[in-house]
């Protein structure tokens, strides 16, 4: 039986190796092209004294939360509406199944031509990102319902309303939050991206900027940032679908 | 007036061509305990749903106290074999389920909760997850959630059909005993002869391919009963032989 110790001490020992290696042979390479963990702490500890990697952070993640917002409100209900209604699933299938399927990307720069440059247009890129894993899991966990439990429903003569509060939305929760988490990871790209192609604010623009006049260790910045944000939401999400979804874990449950 | 009469109930699967029952025709009493009793296959599942309109008919009609049913009724309470309890609510949650979706007020929901919890024998659970519960005791959740509506008609469908032998024969010596507290008229599909001769004031046998009414025979053990006594009673035996020899000659002729 492997200890919880045991597999920490294997995980730090293979950071601590690596990041070693990182270190000598970093430092050994001309600084334009490469760096190393410890210039990358120091230019991480001058740009927040200046105030700017929060500056752009907050930019950033401003974008991120109101597309986030904006997914998870039309998404969720969307796609239980697609699930529950034959005729609008069968009446916006296609466009939906069209967009998705296109390279988000490609879209961005009719979107700078619509929206401007400023955090709308962002705002949208970052939605188109994040919408759909949210929508179509949404919409395949409602059609996972089960068929048992729909029928006790309709035996006590539940009404529509109280099916999505009692049965649809827990019962899909697991799918949704699984799309929230694809959601996130999709949605951290469109971010970056939509922030090299608008280049005027975010951390996107912080990496542009960066590359640009060659100071790679502060470009390093913004990355392992982006790195430390994805990985915590990510997390965030693991510790909620724990909590509100208790039954799912019944296999390391009590029982 | 009876507190059920189906009439000429008729359903078939696949366009027609597997028929499931064909030309069924009861009538349960106030307060009777029918028990539809017949091998797998031989349409009694889709007969409950049938009496409830959880399912579609082809043909014929069902009355509850005169009127016909076209939609699930509030007063009939379903409990199913796979308990149908929601993994997401606790047992309290649970239990009120019927309860909440009529509006009941806060406070009378918690009364008959408690009050139905406890008949059970679930005190202690209140909070716990059906996950967390042997399945004897998420069947009387489900039990206490159909009780709790105060319907005046039980559907049970196979309801004991997937416990061990011995939580069996507790819920079903409780269920009886709940009745003659509860005074409801009951509607109790098995395949276990045991099981019927024991819960019902009378059986309806059915037989397979297509599901018709071979017999309706009548229980003449007095209650409040024992299991085990009845089990030995004179006429339990015969009625068991009975019910035996008659399903294995419709097997046989098949």
């Amino acid at each position: 039986m492997r200890t919880s110790t045991y597999s920490w001490g294997i995980r730090f020992l293979s950071l601590l190796v690596v990041l070693t290696a990182w270190e000598i042979y970093g430092r050994s390479v001309n600084p334009i092209l490469f760096t190393y963990p410890t210039a990358i702490a120091a230019a991480f500890v001058e740009l927040v004294s200046k105030g700017e990697l929060q500056r752009f952070l907050m930019q950033s993640l401003e974008v991120f939360v109101y597309s986030f917002a904006l997914a998870v409100v039309i998404g969720i209900p969307l796609g239980i509406l697609l699930a529950r209604s034959q005729t609008l699933s069968l009446a916006l299938e296609p466009y939906l199944h069209a967009v998705y399927s296109t390279p988000t990307v490609a879209f961005i720069p009719l979107i700078v031509l619509w929206f401007g440059f400023r955090v709308p247009a962002k705002v949208v890129i970052v939605f188109l990102f994040m919408v759909f894993p949210i929508l179509l899991n949404t919409q395949q966990g409602v059609k996972n319902l089960s068929q048992d439990l729909l029928e006790v429903a309709r035996s006590f003569c539940s009404s529509e309303r109280r099916l999505w509060l009692d049965l649809i939305i827990p019962s899909s929760l697991p799918f949704i939050l699984a799309g929230v988490n694809l959601a996130i990871g999709r949605g951290l790209v469109g971010m970056v991206v939509a922030e090299f192609f608008t280049s005027v604010a975010g951390l996107g623009y912080m990496i542009v900027q960066y590359a640009n006049s060659f100071e790679t260790a502060k470009l390093f910045v913004p990355i392992v940032v982006l790195m430390a944000l994805g990985v915590t939401l990510i997390g965030l999400i693991k510790v909620i679908e724990r909590k509100v979804t208790p039954w799912q874990n019944r296999e390391q449950g009590e029982i | 007036m009876a507190k059920i009469a189906v009439r000429h109930l008729t359903k078939s699967y696949n366009g027609g061509r597997v028929v499931a029952l064909q030309d069924i025709s009861f009538e349960v009493q106030p307060y009777e305990s029918l028990c539809i009793l017949g091998p797998s296959g031989c349409g009694k599942t889709t007969l409950l749903r049938l009496v409830d309109c959880l399912i579609s008919r082809d043909q014929g009609e069902v009355l509850l106290d005169g009127e016909p049913v076209t939609t699930p009724r509030p007063d009939v309470a379903v409990v199913f074999q796979h308990f149908g309890l929601f993994p997401w609510k606790n047992l309290e949650e649970n239990i009120s389920y019927g309860l909440a979706l009529r509006g009941e007020a806060r406070q009378e929901i918690a009364q008959r909760v408690e009050r139905y919890i406890e008949l059970v024998g679930l005190r202690g659970f209140e909070k716990s997850y059906p996950y967390q519960l042997s399945g004897g005791m998420q069947q009387r959740a489900g039990l206490a959630r159909a009780l709790a509506v105060n319907p005046s008609l039980l559907l049970m469908d196979e309801p004991f059909g997937s416990l061990d032998a011995q939580t069996r024969e507790t819920l079903q010596e409780e269920l009886s005993k709940i009745l003659q507290q509860e005074r409801k008229t009951m509607l109790f599909v098995t395949h276990s002869i045991d099981e019927a001769i024991y819960l019902g004031d009378r059986i309806l046998l059915m037989t397979p391919r297509p599901g018709r009414i071979r017999e309706i025979l009548g229980v003449k053990i007095p209650r409040p009963r024992d299991i085990s006594r009845v089990r030995s009673d004179p006429q339990s035996i015969q009625l068991r032989n009975y019910i035996w020899a008659q399903l294995k000659q419709h097997a046989d002729n098949s």
